[in-house]
């Protein structure tokens, strides 16, 4: 297992965690551009974005980038979060120059009106198959909440006004500003041919003329409150509540990563003994997620409407004690073992790696192996464990509830 | 690449069958065991389920805390479902501790403690899964589709329904796991990193004593409406649409498998361009093959705007209908390419072939090396798929929708 890295003249970066004993070669294009970097008349348009590149390019027709990726058995997609849209692969090793070249090739679309009015209609039905969904609705009003002004609290899929308005041109001022090339990480992972995939990269993304597209990162300060929305065809009453907590640049993630699988795993947490196993909800979680400048853990319960409350009361009764009294040196090594096999499992496949390699680079630029990650995970102590929730406390929390429920009393 | 491939059959009928991957560091498990949905008695629908959520809440010396802290203590990923036929228990760790790990789920089994004091918040649990179905209308949509497109008691939804759920007592758990839970009907599958001798040897020592029970399929029965729609007050109408085709022990069960790829397999296939590339009409849309032991079926799924579902049932419908026309060669081509990479690439993880072996026996009473598959599907042409299509055309199709409205089917699809 190797770790290699190469900076193109313009800025686009190359990195690779190369396998030599892997099957499979698995490959994205990581650009630093998401929700956060988004203002309110361009609502939604990075997750459009993504959609649009895979429509043509000078070179290809939408038709054709489909049939390519196809003819190669990629198995493809492309995701965007709140700061970061990612365009990936995985295929056998012998299509690794291919794909370097045709995941290139998109990201320099043609952005054709014609394609853009079709998309669209395409973006309105995912954002209408979401909003048949609950708890969708919840999840975006309670980090607007949360977050306030900040850009972290802004909704990735816009809204259905704020896509239906979106002019072309304003999608490609943004695509100008915010896709150039020292922007832009190539990652690879699995069996790779590093000096092969430089020479690719530099063939397809040499020419790139290079752009200040800094992103700010302000530290977020996070409010706290309280909301219901009724929605009355609901069946189930669902709630989502967050709370700070470390953040992508900051050493103790490792331990609330460990806490929160201690208090709100899916199986055998102290949430799931209280709410799950006992009935009183169908389900019950807390988990830790980390941003650049702000971190959360997000609390999510679904449950019959009438128990709401008093499940919510369960959450915060169980928060206090872990608060007050922290953990068990037995539920740490319980936490350990389980984060440790998912860690290993969750690496053996390269598309696995590929995510982990490129998180770490495009957010922090550093690289982690899989003996790295083991080794923070099993360094954390009952005291760090105490150390993260005094400073971060889960009873300091936003949240927003939907469902059938016009209201929700805790007190 | 070398597959080490095992199998061994016990005196009981208890079925391991094994795949050695010797460059991973974990193992993976599935037992399949009988006791399906098709299985729930009329009354009780959703008893299969039930039984499989009592039988882990403690089984053998341990209680249901001490059961989910040894497993997690040894670091197993698991799972479980219910399925027509069977209900499946798996689960993944690092290699040390499969044999562990299948001495718990051989508890599981055997010996469930089903405490009478966990039925109350078993049975909360499972009215909420049933609720929480309501809340995912694509899921909804293709639960009842298949509910009507197979012949009772195939098809039905493992949550069960309200008044079966209502009604199950500990006795008929009690009675469920003593008729179900038996070692003739039983596959085990593993895949990952393990020595086959000790292995087949812990099983024998954990299940070889398993007593017999016989049984016997149930019949089948009528099937259900073929056109329904299911008013529900949405911003989209899904749409759910069967049709039948071959099982997959079938000898033209690739034929079937490679028509479908046609239609629904990448980004290229027929129904993502025409519903969704060139129209737009859909976010999602997608067709897959689902098999029983006997028979098989085609499932096509579509998700829209209330006001554009009348023309994506029909551009959907018509794609289906055309199908039997035949598929091109470079069609063909893109699918072959993608089966092999996917071969390949199962190689990299234990967990979903543990799982394809176990399903593998069940229907073909023996499993496929990926070797095997790769030169099947070498030898799949366009003219085979054609024919196929021309002597087995998609038709007479069962039609769910769900939604604001009620959509009409074109009077040339029977």
């Amino acid at each position: 297992m190797q770790f290699l890295k190469h900076r193109l003249a313009n800025g686009l970066e190359v990195v690779a965690e190369c396998n030599a004993e892997a099957h499979s070669t698995a490959l994205g294009y990581f650009v630093n551009t998401g929700a956060r970097d988004e203002t309110d008349d361009v609502a939604g348009v990075s997750h459009f974005l993504e959609h649009m590149l895979f429509k043509g390019t000078p070179r290809r027709t939408a038709e054709d980038v489909n049939r390519e990726f196809d003819e190669m058995g990629a198995h493809y997609n492309a995701f965007t979060s709140e700061e970061n849209t990612v365009y990936y692969a995985a295929v056998l090793p012998e299509y690794q120059d291919r794909s370097v070249e045709l995941l290139g090739d998109i990201l320099r679309p043609s952005l054709r009106p014609e394609d853009f009015d079709t998309e669209k209609q395409v973006i309105l039905e995912e954002i209408r198959m979401y909003l048949d969904q609950p708890p969708y609705g919840a999840d975006e009003r309670v980090k607007a909440l949360h977050f306030g002004g900040h850009p972290l609290g802004r909704s990735v899929l816009g809204t259905m006004e704020s896509v239906a308005a979106l002019p072309v041109d304003a999608m490609r001022g943004y695509f100008e500003r915010r896709y150039a090339p020292g922007n832009i990480a190539l990652v690879a992972a699995g069996r790779v041919d590093f000096d092969a995939l430089v020479k690719a990269a530099e063939r397809q993304c040499g020419d790139w003329q290079p752009l200040e597209s800094p992103r700010p990162i302000e530290r977020a300060q996070s409010r706290t409150g309280f909301e219901c929305l009724a929605r009355a065809n609901s069946a189930q009453e669902y709630a989502l509540q967050l709370a700070d907590g470390p953040a992508t640049e900051d050493d103790d993630r490792y331990a609330a990563k460990v806490m929160a699988t201690i208090v709100g795993d899916d199986s055998g947490s102290r949430l799931y003994w209280a709410l799950i196993d006992s009935g009183l909800a169908e389900s019950a979680s807390l988990g830790h997620y980390d941003y650049l400048g702000a971190g959360l853990y997000m609390t999510y319960l679904s449950c019959e409407p009438e128990p709401t409350a008093d499940n919510l009361r369960a959450v915060l009764e169980i928060y206090r004690q872990v608060e007050d009294r922290g953990v068990t040196q037995a539920e740490l090594d319980q936490a350990k073992s389980k984060i440790n096999s998912r860690v290993v499992l969750g690496s053996e496949r390269p598309r696995g790696r590929l995510f982990n390699v490129g998180g770490n680079w495009t957010q922090r630029r550093e690289y982690r192996s899989v003996r790295d990650d083991l080794n923070a995970v099993e360094a954390v102590k009952l005291a760090d464990v105490a150390a993260v929730l005094a400073k971060y406390p889960l009873t300091r929390s936003t949240t927003v509830c939907v469902g059938p429920l016009a209201e929700v009393k805790l007190t | 690449m070398t597959q080490a491939l095992f199998s061994h059959t016990y005196g009981n009928g208890l079925v391991l069958v094994a795949e050695r991957i010797a460059a991973l560091e974990s193992a993976a498990f599935t037992f399949l065991t009988p006791g399906g949905a098709s299985d729930d008695p009329d009354d009780l629908a959703g008893l299969a389920g039930f039984t499989c959520e009592m039988a882990l809440r403690g089984a053998g010396d341990r209680d249901s805390r001490r059961f989910v802290d040894d497993l997690d203590n040894l670091g197993v990923e698991r799972g479980e479902s219910v399925s027509d036929a069977h209900t499946s228990y798996s689960g993944a760790s690092l290699a040390a501790n499969l044999l562990p790990a299948l001495s718990i789920y051989a508890d599981v089994l055997r010996r469930p403690r089903l405490p009478p004091d966990e039925l109350e918040p078993a049975r909360l649990l499972m009215q909420q899964e049933l609720r929480g179905v309501e809340d995912e209308p694509s899921q909804k949509v293709m639960q009842e589709l298949r509910r009507r497109h197979y012949p009772h008691p195939w098809g039905r939804p493992s949550q069960g329904d309200a008044a079966g759920i209502a009604g199950i007592g500990l006795a008929d758990i009690q009675a469920a796991h003593a008729r179900h839970y038996r070692p003739n009907g039983t596959i085990l599958g593993v895949a990952g990193r393990f020595e086959w001798e000790r292995l087949k040897d812990h099983v024998a020592a954990a299940l070889g004593d398993w007593s017999v029970v016989e049984s016997s399929p149930p019949p089948d029965g009528v099937r259900g409406t073929r056109r329904e729609h299911l008013p529900h007050e949405s911003n989209q109408t899904q749409i759910g649409i069967a049709y039948d085709s071959v099982p997959y022990r079938h000898p033209d069960y690739l034929q079937a498998w490679g028509a479908v790829g046609v239609l629904s397999g990448g980004m290229s296939a027929r129904l993502f361009t025409e519903v969704r590339e060139k129209r737009g009409l859909c976010y999602s849309v997608y067709a897959s093959y689902h098999t029983l032991r006997d028979r098989g079926a085609i499932v096509t799924y579509a998700g829209t705007s209330a006001e554009r579902a009348q023309e994506t049932l029909d551009v959907t419908l018509a794609e289906l209908v055309k199908l039997a026309e035949g598929v091109r060669p470079e069609e063909l081509d893109r699918l072959k390419a993608r089966i092999k990479s996917a071969l390949i690439m199962q190689q990299e993880s234990s967990s979903s072939r543990s799982g394809t072996l176990a399903r593998d026996w069940y229907h073909l009473g023996r499993a496929r090396t990926l070797e095997e598959v790769g030169a099947m599907v070498d030898g799949l042409t366009a003219k085979s798929i054609s024919d196929y299509l021309a002597a087995h055309p998609p038709g007479d199709f069962t039609i769910v929708t769900l939604g604001p409205q009620a959509l009409e089917v074109p009077l040339a699809v029977s």
